[in-house]
């Protein structure tokens, strides 16, 4: 007989997608936050987030070489880790820190898991919360709570909202486009809402996660001000919320499957970011909010299961 | 009717769509295997040394659910063996080599129709069996309970890649089709005759469009392009907002679900007596140098088709009878395309976009474009814990293997496959526990 043809089960072709180009697409998504703190935060802002890239791709390297693993730092799922972690960071982080939090990232909460898919929460979040939870006491550290060293625009508003006569605080114009003190890459909502687009636009993530966490933030934030369209306008722009309804909330692994899950899922981080925010000890709460809800996640995607075609549930 | 059930965007690549048909009656030899439906295979009624004319029997009805062959060329009967199909299993064939004369039988008469009973020997004494792939002897669904003749569904939805037969048989046998219908809605109680059309197909619709409206019964429903529309249980749904659920056929919910090809065929049949011995096959694919409709003996070997439009422009990755999406894979060109085959393609490994597997990132696509709202993941979850109550939960026995998940999987992960591999342990299981 001639030479032997390819058998293989249906279906024989495939769509354009793979793994690798869903995580490029969103490494396009984060470039132009990335850019805009670089501009707003000088080349450190760059450097920052540089490292964190290249240490979360060398740990995963080391880790499957360590291991005998197959080499998976080809779909770029490691790179984004590092973009977001670095775009969550401050721009005067120590360098060192972001090399541990990136080694943290991807160690401990993605390899050890049993790598991409497999890990429970999100590596760049938990490694953000890491790194506040480890660093915050230093003198230089990449989450300052001292007051007079970064005063945040939600600083700033949380002092609004307890004064008995509200005193001006950001301009909106300037909380859109980022001209202000934060992470590198959570200042220009602009610039992360440009992005969003672009992966909704993409199919590369559901508009409902993002369009439902920053809703629920606005109408938790109009409730709890007594209807002050700039407060709740104000809350929404400011903090970790674009970046974390749009990239982080977002993560396949760590999020539900179905689009009725996904807006469980938003809408309660958004009110636990609310919650964190107006009455807990930290001015922001994005990450912790995400953080609860991924442990929440395989509950959320029990109850929000398709109905099977003529099934009655 | 409920919301439109979801599916994928597949690339059409018609690329066969508006280009004429070509005859190949030149064959030397054609492989006749007595299994080309579902059911048991027929028995060959034919020794070594016959002659055989076109139209006369070779292989008898073996049963209630089977079909008798007919031989499509006239020659010799040279070879009665064993030879493995591309499902891997086994059966009988004829080779029968031709004469090349392509004489017809003198059997072949118009049968006379004046009962129900008349038209189901018919559909029986033509061979006839589902052409859209699935090869259902027709005469056992119209041997159905009386009052379960509620609507006559044609699939004409073609939604499969590349296949344009069903388009070029609606395009240019529509006279057939009306003939086939009208004998039907004489004997059967039918109330409706729905036409289903993926929108892709605008000269099709309209030609269906015209025999819709000779009778008030029948009607054209435009489908929007979205695989798997053509798909038995998604066309009932779209077309009369019934709901064959899972283990249920379209006869549960009153409906008789036909290819338009095969009514074509019960048209021919009815106006000329010629059983069924040749169809209309699309041969495509990037490695076909000149894709084309090729109306063929059935048996025809593959080789001779891709012969025919002018070889292969490069060495073909997979070579697929019938779609892309749902078709099954081909050993050797040396097999015959027989009676349910509406496809050949040699395709290319660039086309068929087939990457390595990898892990599976919880992406959700396979859930958000299953139809029938199965959970994939969940199930391999369930099969690699042992968990088969789980699997079944999750929709496993309702999967149609139509493959829009694992066409859409970005991490290519085997989920059809996975899923017969269920399926199959679960009869077993079954099975064993009786």
């Amino acid at each position: 007989m001639e030479k032997m043809l390819h058998i293989s089960s249906s279906p024989h072709i495939n769509t354009h997608k793979t793994t690798t180009t869903i995580m490029l697409d969103v490494i396009l998504a984060l470039i132009p936050a990335w850019i805009a703190g670089i501009v707003i935060f000088g080349s450190r802002a760059f450097l920052v987030v540089a490292v964190c890239i290249a240490f979360c791709v060398l740990s995963e390297y080391v880790f499957n070489l360590v291991i005998k693993k197959e080499q998976t730092i080809g779909d770029l799922s490691a790179v984004v880790t590092g973009l977001l972690l670095g775009l969550n960071l401050y721009a005067n982080t120590p360098l060192w820190q972001c090399a541990v939090g990136s080694v943290f990232a991807i160690v401990i909460v993605k390899c050890f898991f049993g790598g991409i898919g497999k890990n429970i929460v999100n590596p760049a979040i938990t490694a953000r919360v890491f790194m506040l939870i480890a660093f915050s006491t230093m003198a230089k550290s990449a989450f300052p709570l001292d007051s007079t060293a970064s005063a945040t625009p939600l600083v700033n508003l949380k002092m609004y909202l307890a004064a008995d006569v509200p005193t001006g605080s950001e301009r909106l114009i300037t909380l859109l486009f980022g001209n202000h003190g934060g992470a590198i890459g959570e200042t220009c909502a602009i610039a992360l809402m440009l992005g969003g687009i672009y992966l909704i636009i993409r199919h590369v993530i559901k508009w409902q996660t993002p369009v439902f966490y920053i809703l629920t933030v606005f109408v938790f934030s109009l409730l709890v001000s007594k209807f002050d369209l700039y407060f709740a306008t104000a809350q929404i722009l400011s903090g970790g919320l674009m970046i974390g309804a749009i990239y982080m909330a977002t993560d396949y692994t760590t999020s539900p499957l179905t689009p009725f899950g996904k807006i469980i899922f938003s809408v309660g981080a958004g009110a636990i970011t609310c919650l964190i925010r107006f009455y807990g000890n930290y001015p922001e709460g994005v990450s912790f909010a995400i953080l609860l809800m991924n442990i929440l996640n395989p509950y959320i995607d029990k109850w929000s299961r398709k109905r099977l075609f003529g099934g009655d549930k | 009717m409920g919301n439109a059930l979801v599916g994928v965007k597949v690339p059409h690549r018609k690329h066969t769509a508006s280009v004429n048909a070509k005859t190949i009656s030149a064959v030397s030899e054609v492989i006749m295997p007595m299994q080309m439906h579902i059911g048991a295979p027929a028995t060959p009624c034919v020794k070594v040394g016959d002659k055989v004319l076109i139209g006369d029997k070779i292989g008898e009805q073996n049963g209630f659910v089977s079909s008798a062959v007919f031989a499509s060329v006239s020659g010799t009967v040279k070879k009665i063996s064993e030879i493995e199909l591309s499902n891997g299993k086994s059966t009988q064939a004829v080779l029968i080599e031709s004469d090349g004369e392509m004489k017809k039988s003198e059997g072949i008469s118009v049968p006379q129709i004046n009962s129900r009973e008349d038209l189901i020997e018919a559909m029986k004494n033509c061979g006839l069996v589902g052409l859209g792939g699935a090869g259902f002897p027709t005469y056992v669904k119209f041997s159905a309970e009386e009052e379960n003749f509620e609507d006559l569904i044609l699939n004409g939805a073609e939604c499969e890649p590349y296949i344009t037969s069903d388009s070029y048989t609606m395009e240019n046998l529509s006279e057939d089709i009306y003939l086939a219908i009208s004998k039907i809605l004489e004997f059967f109680p039918f109330k409706r005759v729905i036409i289903g059309i993926e929108n892709n197909k605008p000269e099709a619709i309209k030609k269906m469009k015209e025999i819709a409206n000779r009778n008030e019964k029948i009607s054209v429903k435009v489908l929007s392009s979205l695989y798997p529309q053509g798909g038995e249980k998604v066309l009932v749904y779209h077309t009369t907002g019934k709901i064959a659920g899972e283990g249920k056929l379209p006869i549960h919910v009153k409906c008789v679900v036909c290819n338009v090809t095969t009514m074509q065929k019960l048209g021919e049949f009815l106006r000329t007596g010629m059983p069924l011995v040749s169809k209309c096959v699309t041969v495509d694919g990037a490695c076909v140098a000149e894709p084309l409709n090729i109306i063929a003996p059935i048996g025809t070997p593959i080789k001779n088709l891709f012969e025919e439009c002018g070889s292969f422009r490069d060495e073909p990755y997979k070579v697929v009878y019938g779609g892309p999406m749902m078709g099954i894979t081909v050993p050797s060109l040396e097999l015959p395309i027989m009676k349910n085959t509406n496809a050949v393609l040699a395709l290319s490994e660039k086309e068929t976009r087939s990457k390595k597997t990898t892990a599976c990132i919880r992406c959700g696509a396979c859930v958000n474009h299953c139809p029938f709202g199965i959970n994939p993941p969940a199930i391999a979850t369930a099969f690699r814990k042992g968990e088969f109550d789980e699997a079944v939960k999750n929709g496993v026995n309702l999967c149609m293997e139509c493959g829009c998940c694992s066409y859409i999987c970005p991490a290519r992960r085997p989920i059809v496959q996975n899923h017969r591999l269920i399926k199959a342990a679960l009869k077993n299981q079954k099975g064993g526990n009786k």
